[in-house]
């Protein structure tokens, strides 16, 4: 499976003595939209955290578009895959302007026009210009959620890590940042990875699901399968049970 | 001009830095002690650019004729042993005040920055051998290891300074190590990294900035502390050497006479309590608008 945009392979994940992922193997297809559900504490954001090199501690192998994985953040990764995630409050720089926050990974990477590259990734976020030169605390929880997302798209990555990337949000908002997410994986054929406890967004935004406990995938499935509550898994149909039965947004 | 300032949607980035500037600013002007504080401060500022016009005589010309005069209409507080006018020598004495002090923290605080920053965002053993180096120099009464490099430097006020300096840094570097710690682990800076940000770049651009403001308030409020050293090793005879008008020099030579002529000794005295004092309002000021802690709207 060279062609997968993320390849997993027997990772496992510890902090320290404690492993909180377990053997996983899992693929995500080039511009495929893939979940990792289950409940808080089973190691899925944990595994987006090895991917990017924030857990260090892993064995086994990762590799994003064919290039296998050191285990510290590097800047020809970063070129490839950005990670958006859960609470827009802790993720922006609170003494940062939203200019200074998106030309960053310009500067970083000696990229030019950065005026210009700014002025379109507001525009492709859907914020407003007069946003540009305001502090984080000058906007809301979805505006500073848009400007999460603008960041991660600044260097043009094939690949995005979503880490919960509503959870924080209000219910109205989510609905705005999925359809944005939505937009911009057509707009841009992105891949994503997706870290969420909320089934009725994956049905929404991505294509297969793994659901996850305890550190250990118990089954990959197609989203048709958790649309139609045909999950296999015992566990699966009780996360199913638990949001509901059914799909329609909390 | 303030609705450009406020604006809430600044269309540049010097209309944002300045509208936030301008926020802190008016904060502070609703403290009265910061008033008076910053008021004392640029007092003593103005009194050091313009000495030459401000002071009737000469700080260091003698008048032996005139020698210990009580304070009069010809000299306000008095003259001393020499016959030099203390009024003079005070307001020229703030220039060497206003020196010590911008060096001690021009030194000090960059060096206590990147220390307590550096140990803080790496941990381990850097922070282990950092702060060891740091508990030293904290475990030393901060005027007799003053005392100690300003008797192998030998005596004068560079030499007082940089001894200052070295004794003042450790402080900031606590400071901005245990800040620093708070959000080492924040997504913010989990973030820059992921952009491929070298650690170097995470500590100066985005670390650094969020430490400065709890040092920018430590640094006033140890200023009355910086003065006050210096004016000791002045006292001691180790700081600005005569005919320099150091305040705590002079206070040194007014000790021979206190009983008979208390002006000599009391004057340069009341202008260290009365600069002691604006650093301290003014740092309170500043820690009531600049802390993080308290501040939600920064």
């Amino acid at each position: 499976m060279t062609d997968a945009a993320i390849h997993l392979e027997h990772l496992t994940v510890s902090y320290g003595d404690t492993t909180v992922v377990h053997d996983v193997s899992f693929d995500v297809a080039e511009g495929e939209s893939f979940a990792l559900v289950g409940e808080s504490g089973s190691g899925k954001s944990t595994i987006l955290k090895a991917i990017s090199g924030l857990a260090p501690e892993w064995t086994g192998t990762i590799s994003v578009e064919g290039k296998a994985r050191g285990h510290s953040p590097d800047r020809a990764f970063a070129e490839t895959c950005q990670m958006v995630f859960q609470d827009p409050y802790g993720s922006l720089h609170p003494r940062k302007t939203v200019d200074t926050c998106l030309a960053e990974p310009l500067a970083i990477h000696g990229i030019g026009g950065r005026d210009s590259r700014v002025k379109d990734m507001l525009a492709a976020v859907g914020l407003d210009q007069r946003f540009r030169f305001r502090f984080p605390h000058q906007l809301s929880g979805g505006q500073r959620q848009r400007v999460a997302i603008a960041r991660a798209l600044m260097l043009e990555p094939r690949v995005l890590l979503l880490d919960e990337p509503t959870s924080a949000l209000d219910v109205s908002v989510q609905a705005e940042i999925l359809n944005l997410l939505k937009k911009l994986r057509r707009e841009q054929g992105l891949t994503y990875l997706m870290v969420t406890h909320n089934l009725p967004v994956v049905s929404f935004l991505c294509d297969r699901l793994a659901v996850m406990r305890h550190g250990r995938v118990v089954e990959i499935a197609g989203v048709d399968a958790l649309k139609s509550g045909q999950l296999s898994q015992p566990y699966s149909r009780e996360l199913y049970a638990a949001s509901g039965g059914t799909l329609q947004s909390a | 001009m303030i609705d450009w300032l406020l604006d809430d949607s600044p269309s540049s980035r010097l209309q944002a830095n300045l509208g936030r500037a301008w926020h802190v600013f008016a904060a502070l002007l609703r403290n009265p002690l910061a008033v008076v504080g910053g008021f004392i401060i640029l007092v003593l500022i103005v009194m050091a650019i313009f000495a030459p016009l401000l002071a009737p005589y000469s700080p260091i010309g003698q008048d032996l004729a005139n020698r210990l005069m009580p304070p009069s209409a010809a000299h306000w507080m008095g003259t001393d042993e020499l016959g030099r006018d203390i009024y003079s020598r005070v307001v020229y004495g703030a220039r060497i005040t206003l020196m010590i002090v911008t060096m001690v923290a021009v030194i000090a605080a960059p060096i206590g920055l990147v220390v307590g920053a550096v140990s803080g965002y790496f941990g381990g053993w850097t922070d282990r051998v950092l702060m060891g180096v740091t508990d030293i120099f904290l475990s030393m009464p901060k005027l007799i290891l003053a005392l100690a490099f300003v008797a192998a430097l030998g005596p004068g006020i560079e030499n007082a300074i940089i001894a200052i300096a070295i004794t003042a840094w450790p402080a900031y570097a606590r400071i901005a190590r245990a800040e620093t710690i708070t959000f080492r682990d924040a997504e913010f800076i989990a973030a820059v990294r992921l952009q491929g940000a070298s650690s170097a770049r995470v500590i100066l651009r985005h670390v650094l900035p969020l430490c400065a403001s709890s040092t920018i308030i430590r640094v006033t409020l140890d200023m009355a502390g910086i003065i006050l050293t210096a004016a000791g090793l002045g006292f001691l005879g180790l700081g600005a050497q005569p005919p320099l008008p150091e305040w705590g020099a002079m206070i040194s030579r007014g000790r021979n006479f206190i009983l008979d002529q208390w002006w000599v000794a009391t004057m340069p005295g009341f202008a260290i309590i009365l600069v002691s004092l604006g650093f301290c309002f003014l740092g309170d000021g500043l820690r009531d608008v600049l802390d993080p802690k308290q501040g939600d709207k920064q």
